[in-house]
């Protein structure tokens, strides 16, 4: 535990890359294979078990520090990390361990044969636990039990770490990685084994992710010749594997989760496909030739079961834009041009995005079909159709490129479409968390309604460091009203705020409700009575026909 | 009967004595309890202040006003009211103030805290009937580790990073905590650099009886100092400029007690935190609060409300806030600046001396 709470910390404190991969193949060098398996489990971000609520958490630690509920929540707004409140809070340690004890077996002991318990043993373990850990494990250790452990690095960096280790190349440890979870010891010891074994076949490849364009107003001077690129829709669905292999279809989320279970009808139509393929494309929720948005998607992918009501009301399709294996051979490495020749005699059909263009063909899986356009200027026209289509934007593949591992700039880029944009005013703060812990940087945003203002968006982002500490101190001058974390502020502070969409919602009291805001600069030139109103939100839903 | 000492527009003022304890404008008369710049403002008619801490307290207003003095034990009558000054422990010549008249006692501490410092006196619990306590530092999550233990680390970090050939560098307020911050390390791992704001200070410090290590200067127009063994110890205001180039490849750690935070490090991309604090911690508010004796306890500068509160309900005392102008109650980063909690105290540092303007 020691061991891995050193590793986090160090994690922690460093910034360059080189070091980190140093500190991960140290730490999985010298680990025992169960306490690497865990570890590996845990920074590859695997979703993990919530055995403990935080609010038990937070009372436990209240009454072990014998300080009032209320302090403890005033800490946590100030410190913005539970689990390190909670690490500071408690008294020292009384029962220490001078050796290293197996992070495993601490995880198997405190957390996971805490699975089923009822709260007075969860609160006997969790308490002894405290007494045996210093306050930079503990902050560790809540994390694990609480299921937040988010380590700062991505798993491009533990596969190298991992492929350092092992001696192999790290595209053949990424993939490794795909996939199941290292359970056990036994399952890490496979995992560095020189060559590959047999256990891997239901396992995706990793994806290939696109950058954002650096300068989308320019992509005709920094890209090149039209002719050296493919352009697709950006769809705006999930992203998303079909394996086929042997009797097995898995469909894999970019998360790496198995989704079988939520897409039961891409599942059935992928038992079709020939054996040793995989494909590389989107979930999208469509129905009647029309695409039905994020939001309904997300309601199938969150479900284990999904009921017969559910498949009517939100069906499903596959949009398959590459192919990443055929007939069992990895064809990664061919062009981008050769993989797509073999996914259209693979997938003929191609999928239409316009609603307006009507209707979508059968079949659950389907091609994304290339934009054609032979200058800059005609895709341009094309990318600025998007939002009448319901999509992002353009993607833009590079046809002599072949399916890289991870976020590799060059040959894929994002050109999405520009945001809509309104000037809103602060009206609720609230302290931030991790790197804004004690700053209110969390900001709720109004817009003007027959002379009031009305809450329209929360966002967090998108300003400099110094001007979130500058609105802080605003925010704490300006305050009439404390409820917890949150501050009710007089309106004077107004932001300019930035949206992919606006659609009419009815558990939005304003009425609407905005996709992806974030703050893009703070409008000192304007006062509040500048802001937009509700009204002109309003205007910017775009009705579905 | 009016209360002894209230907030005015001025500041904390007793109108019966008529003077002022840390006013925040020209007032003629300062009772002043400690040099930091949020407490000791220049132009006032006169000021009365520690006797240790008269030279440092000219440094920081400079020439003209006459200063009063009164050493530890002694007291004086202002008006009537009877004034004494007491250690806070803060740094050198740092006051508790008590105020006595009419058979009621008031303290007024300034900022405290209760860990040893060799530079300064030893905080000095004083008997009282209200006491005006700040809280920088007043929620539980601040509990300070021994100094020593502290120092351990900062002596590993140093002696590891001239292993590797590279500079230390430590960002401390240049009045105090630079000075504590250099009697705890061990002198013998490598040179002591101090920048020109810390030295001004430790020339202050020296000329008042304190033993300090031998601390060098960065010579004027220097292109290139020391060799990566060094220790420097800088205001947290040389991050941004170009200053620290002279010391080639360095690593920046920084000595706050804002350091117990990871978020607090974290956004302000240090190395390396050493939560050193020169204000009392959590459990040091409540033991000081709790020699005092006081039936009323008026909080100030800081985690006011929750300290407040807490000892209300705790303690069953009159305890309520004491406005200040300042907002206090975050990690102030505010003017760049995250000393303890002096959010505009950063003139000395961010105006370096002519010699190394141009470095």
């Amino acid at each position: 535990m020691k061991h891995f709470a050193d590793l986090y910390w160090r994690l922690d404190a460093i910034t360059s890359t080189a070091e980190k991969v140093a500190s991960l193949r140290e730490y999985f060098a010298a680990a025992p294979a169960d306490d690497a398996a865990y570890a590996l489990t845990v920074l590859a971000g695997a979703r993990q078990l919530r055995i403990v609520s935080t609010r038990q958490l937070r009372a436990w630690a209240a009454e072990v520090a014998g300080l009032p509920d209320w302090l403890v929540e005033e800490c946590y707004a100030h410190v913005g990390d539970l689990a390190e409140t909670i690490a500071l809070l408690l008294p020292e340690p009384t029962e220490r361990s001078p050796g290293e004890t197996s992070l495993a077996d601490v995880v198997r002991r405190t957390i996971l044969d805490l699975r089923g318990a009822d709260d007075a043993r969860k609160r006997e373990v969790v308490t002894a636990t405290w007494r045996r850990l210093e306050p930079r494990e503990r902050i560790v250790w809540h994390k694990l039990l609480t299921g937040g452990l988010r380590v700062g690095v991505s798993r491009a960096l533990v596969a190298r770490a991992l492929a350092e280790v092992a001696g192999v190349e790290p595209a053949v440890m990424a993939h490794r990685l795909m996939g199941d979870t290292v359970a056990d010891g036994q399952a890490f010891a496979r995992l560095l084994v020189p060559e590959s074994s047999a256990a891997d076949s239901r396992r995706p490849y990793p994806f290939y992710l696109a950058s954002a364009v650096d300068r989308p107003a320019h992509v005709a001077d920094d890209l090149g010749p039209v002719s050296a690129w493919q352009a697709e829709w950006k769809w705006d669905g999930m992203r998303a594997q079909i394996v086929r292999r042997g009797d097995d279809t898995t469909i894999w989320s970019r998360g790496e989760e198995l989704v079988n279970e939520a897409f039961p009808e891409v599942v059935a139509a992928g038992a079709s496909l020939p054996p040793g393929t995989v494909m590389d494309g989107e979930l999208l929720a469509v129905r009647n030739g029309r695409l039905l948005g994020f939001a309904a998607l997300s309601k199938r992918a969150g479900r284990k079961r999904i009921t017969k009501r559910l498949l009517d009301e939100i069906p499903c399709v596959f949009v398959a834009y590459d192919l990443l294996e055929w007939g069992g051979e990895d064809l990664r490495e061919r062009t981008l041009d050769e993989r797509r020749r073999l996914l259209e005699v693979l997938v003929p059909a191609p999928f239409s995005a316009t609603h307006e263009q009507g209707v979508v063909p059968d079949g659950v899986i389907q091609r994304s079909p290339v934009v054609d356009a032979t200058t800059w200027d005609d895709l341009e026209s094309r990318r600025a159709m998007s939002r009448t289509l319901g999509v992002e934007g353009l993607m833009l593949k590079r046809r002599a490129s072949p399916y890289r591992v991870g976020r590799v700039r060059g040959d894929w880029w994002k050109w999405k479409i520009e945001p809509l944009e309104i000037d809103a005013v602060l009206l609720y703060a609230q302290a931030g968390h991790g790197r804004r812990a004690g700053l209110h940087s969390d900001y709720t945003l109004g817009l003007w309604d027959d002379g009031r203002l009305v809450t329209v968006a929360k966002a967090y982002s998108g300003l400099a460091d110094e001007e979130i500490v500058e609105i802080d101190r605003i925010v704490r001058a300006t305050t009439l009203e404390k409820h917890g974390p949150v501050r009710i502020c007089r309106p004077s502070v107004v932001l300019q705020l930035a949206f992919e969409g606006v659609a009419a919602s009815t558990r939005h009291k304003c009425g609407v409700a905005v996709r992806f805001p974030r703050i893009v600069r703070w409008r000192r030139d304007k006062e509040p009575a500048d802001a937009g109103t509700l009204a002109e939100l309003k205007r910017m839903i775009h009705a579905p026909s | 009967m009016p209360d002894l000492l209230e907030v005015t527009e001025s500041g904390l003022y007793c109108e019966r004595g008529d003077f002022h304890v840390d006013p925040w404008r020209r007032v003629a008369r300062a009772i002043i309890t400690h040099a930091h710049a949020d407490h000791a403002r220049p132009g006032c008619g006169r000021y009365l202040c520690a006797a240790s801490g008269k030279t440092v307290l000219r440094t920081r207003i400079g020439g003209g006003s006459p200063i009063d003095t009164l050493r530890r034990g002694e007291s004086v009558s202002i008006n009537g009211v009877r004034v004494s000054l007491h250690p806070a422990g803060h740094l050198l010549g740092s006051a508790q103030v008590r105020i006595e008249h009419g058979g009621e006692t008031w303290v007024v501490t300034g900022d405290y805290k209760l860990h040893d410092d060799p530079t300064c006196d030893r905080f000095e619990p004083v008997e009282c009937d209200v006491f005006v306590t700040e809280s920088t530092f007043g929620l539980p999550v601040y509990r300070w580790r021994d100094p020593a233990e502290i120092a351990a680390e900062i002596n590993d970090w140093w002696r590891a990073n001239r292993d590797a050939g590279r500079t230390s560098v430590i960002l401390a307020y240049a009045l105090g905590k630079a000075q504590r911050i250099a009697t705890m390390v061990d002198s013998t791992i490598g040179p002591i650099v101090g920048h020109g704001a810390v030295m001004k200070i430790v020339e202050a410090y020296r000329a008042s009886g304190v033993r300090l290590p031998s601390i060098d200067r960065v010579p004027p127009r220097a292109r290139r100092v020391g060799d990566g063994r060094a220790l420097v110890i800088a205001p947290p205001s040389v991050l941004g400029g170009s200053w620290l180039k002279l010391f080639g490849e360095t690593t920046v750690a920084m000595a706050s007690g804002w350091m117990t935070l990871r978020g607090v490090r974290r956004r302000r991309g240090f190395e390396r935190g050493f939560a050193v604090s020169d204000h009392a911690d959590f459990p040091g508010l409540l033991r000081a609060i709790d020699a005092t004796g006081a039936r009323r306890v008026l909080v100030t500068h800081g985690f006011s409300d929750s300290l407040a509160r807490y000892l209300r309900e705790t303690r069953g005392l009159d305890a309520s806030v004491l406005p200040t102008p300042f907002t206090g109650e975050s990690p102030p980063d505010a003017s760049g600046s995250p000393d303890d909690d002096t959010p505009d105290d950063v003139d000395e540092a961010s105006t370096p001396p002519a010699d190394e303007a141009d470095s």
